[in-house]
């Protein structure tokens, strides 16, 4: 019975047909590894994104005075709420992260070399549209680090010369973030870049089928445009083996390892935000983009000011160039990783570099912590057998918000420089021209302390140093154990 | 066989086949029904390009009693060019600083590196910005961290005891945008025909 509904089926839709060059392809036995399924695995990511993506929209509102509202009532009343919102995030992370290990695999495996030039294009097509798919979908979760991260984006846009007001209006729909700007987003998020990505992994896998997946590289098989294709036939008559089903083992093994790892991510950390109400005059904010955004965080926060237009503006067009061209560049020869150190070198460094910047942007410690100066009390062994003038200069440091920067017993800001011994490092001349003149990353805190208070806080940061370590003292003093310390103008000690 | 010979001559070798007109008149046709379709939807799209400048209207932020001398305040107005749907994201923050007497500083809140919110410390008078790191001074000019250049301050007037600011519709946090003395509100407008006062950046000329 089934069997002819099969056969019937198949007279209209000639699927049995089209079998043989889909699903049934003949591909090289060795490419049946492990390291070929970072592709399907990123489709099934998308795909999972989509069904998610679809059931949200069921229930969320893409209006700037409900979007919070329909988010916390998915996380809080509605059936399973929670744990969709949770799978779309958490569905997002790993697409975005299978599918950079897919590109660094393409790549240290030389399938983008001839003739798959296209293959490697429109992939680097489809990573521009879900980086696009990330951020767009960050913004849909509207919260305050939505509403902020937007406004660093359109920053950013603004920055372009001669259209740059006009880009900021066309992306926030507006001069400002408003009702618009989110439903633009939304639109962008379900409709445009979907709909592109659709379009593109149909393209790329046509590809895929119509010039054969990348034989497993071997040191010495190198690619020349004039015989590799009838090289390739060759390797397909000698191991070919049909892809559907000698080779997709590993690929539907690596497809339910990453939705039960989508699940166990999903259940047991539960969904992301909304953090906060997007109010702009709720000001008391750290705002901060999602992970995989945080690597670009930490390099607008650590880039010199004169340098920072000019990447934000070439660097993103040079390296989609790089990417564009590299099969151009670099279309023939060797294919094996052992034999391209450079390639090898490139990734490594490309994944340590991001990596070492996600870590940073995490920990933010340029960020100064907004409630140290109250929040973290001088500890007390600091404050300990002082005089009272160098309590009072603790009090100053407190006061001041001197400690949203500067740590003390390993508490307080990152920014600058810990006080633990601040005392072995700056005389006492030294420390009252720091302090009111600033200088490196700190400010100037002259018209902000009189005299008194300067006095009180350099004694006491001339306190701060481990019991018996040499102080700093000003080298063109001498040294005399028969004379007195000679007193420095206007601190004492 | 003699008469298709002779039909076959009598072909135009060149000029137009009747298919070949059809198509064209079908392309031409499509062409223009494509432009007209085209035209409305990317002025749609595109409504905000070569937009003249912004509009601007006069936000009173309060009796000039409830900022103190020397401090600086945050207040918030709401953005008086919403759309119905707009919500929370209307409602837009400043910092106030008030001077001395009549003195007075309006700042946004948005630090000029990438557009974060600031935040003042009255004790060390200076603004800091959480995202990545920029300091200002209490007027505003840059003290440290990635921003280049310090915060402008808006034009404020007073005027009826109350302390006014321009509220434009241009983007914020973008190169310091120039305080451009567009009135829009119509005593305003009174006030200077008949020559009386005018302030700009808060300061009362009389």
């Amino acid at each position: 019975m089934l069997r002819k509904v099969a056969y019937w089926i198949d007279a209209r839709l000639h699927v049995s047909a089209l079998y043989a060059s889909t699903a049934g392809h003949t591909v090289p036995a060795s490419a049946a590894s492990w390291f070929y399924v970072f592709g399907s695995g990123t489709l099934l990511c998308f795909v999972i994104q989509i069904v998610t993506g679809i059931c949200l929209a069921f229930v969320y509102v893409p209006s700037a005075d409900e979007a919070y509202t329909s988010l916390t009532y998915l996380n809080d009343e509605q059936t399973l709420g929670w744990f969709l919102r949770a799978i779309h995030y958490w569905g997002s992370n790993f697409m975005v992260g299978i599918m950079l290990v897919h590109m660094a695999q393409v790549f240290l495996f030389g399938a983008y070399k001839y003739p798959r030039e296209l293959t490697w294009i429109s992939g680097c097509v489809l990573l521009l549209c879900t980086l696009g798919m990330a951020f767009t979908g960050q913004v849909l979760r509207f919260d305050q680090d939505a509403y902020w991260g937007l406004g660093i984006g359109a920053s950013m846009m603004g920055r372009v010369p001669l259209i740059g007001a006009n880009l900021v209006r066309l992306m926030l729909a507006g001069p400002i973030i408003a009702g618009e700007t989110l439903s633009r987003f939304f639109t962008l998020h379900v409709f445009v870049i979907p709909g592109l990505i659709l379009a593109l992994v149909a393209v790329h896998l046509r590809l895929v089928l119509s010039k054969g997946i990348n034989e497993y590289p071997e040191p010495g098989r190198q690619v020349t445009k004039a015989t590799y294709e009838a090289e390739y036939k060759a390797l397909l008559q000698q191991e070919g083996v049909p892809f559907v089903p000698q080779a997709i083992g590993k690929d539907i093994i690596f497809s339910g390892l990453v939705m039960l790892g989508i699940l166990c991510c999903a259940a047991y950390f539960g969904p992301k935000g909304p953090e906060g109400v997007p109010d702009p005059t709720y000001i008391r904010t750290v705002p901060r983009p999602d992970v995989f955004f945080l690597w670009l965080y930490a390099v607008l926060a650590l880039l010199p000011d004169y340098l920072e237009t000019v990447l934000i503006l070439v660097a993103p067009i040079v390296g989609i160039a790089l990417l564009f061209a590299l099969p151009f560049i670099a279309g023939t020869g060797e294919k094996s990783a052992r034999r391209r150190p450079v390639a090898v070198l490139t990734v490594v460094s490309i994944f340590l570099v991001g990596g070492i910047l996600t870590l940073m942007g995490e920990n933010a410690p340029w960020s100064p912590p907004m409630e140290a100066w109250s929040g973290a009390p001088v500890p007390a062994h600091y404050i300990e057998g002082r005089s009272p003038l160098e309590v009072q200069g603790a009090l100053v440091l407190q006061n001041k918000q001197c400690r949203n920067c500067h740590s003390l017993g390993g508490s307080g800001g990152q920014r600058g420089p810990a006080l633990d011994d601040v005392a072995t490092r700056l005389t006492g001349d030294q420390l009252v021209r720091q302090v009111i003149q600033g200088g490196g990353n700190m400010p100037a805190y002259g018209k902000n302390l009189s005299p008194a208070e300067v006095a009180a806080l350099v004694a006491f940061m001339q306190t701060l140093h481990a019991p018996h370590a040499a102080v700093a003292r000003d080298a063109t003093v001498p040294e005399r154990p028969d004379e007195p310390a000679p007193q420095t103008t206007g601190v004492g000690r | 066989m003699a008469i298709q010979q002779h039909d076959a001559s009598q072909a135009p070798p060149t000029g137009v086949s009747r298919r070949k007109f059809l198509l064209l008149i079908g392309a031409g046709l499509n062409a223009i029904a494509a432009a007209l379709l085209a035209a409305p939807i990317l002025g749609y799209v595109f409504a905000s390009f070569g937009r003249k400048g912004p509009s601007q209207a006069w936000i009173s932020l309060g009796p000039i009693d409830t900022y103190p001398e020397n401090q600086t305040r945050l207040a918030t107005y709401r953005n008086p060019f919403t759309r119905p749907w707009d919500g929370t994201t209307a409602n837009i923050p400043c910092w106030v600083r008030r001077i001395t007497g009549e003195q007075f500083q309006v700042f946004a809140v948005n630090c000029t590196h990438l557009g974060c919110p600031v935040r003042w410390f009255q004790a060390s008078r200076l603004f800091l910005c959480p995202c990545h790191g920029g300091v200002f001074y209490e007027d505003g000019s840059h003290a440290s961290g990635p921003p280049r250049v310090g915060s402008s301050s808006m034009s404020t007037r007073l005027r009826m005891a109350h302390c006014w600011c321009a509220a434009d519709n241009s983007p914020r946090s973008l190169s310091p945008s120039k305080c451009s003395c567009v009135l829009t509100h119509a005593c305003a407008r009174d006030r200077i025909a008949k020559g009386a006062w005018y302030a700009t950046k808060g300061r009362l000329l009389d």
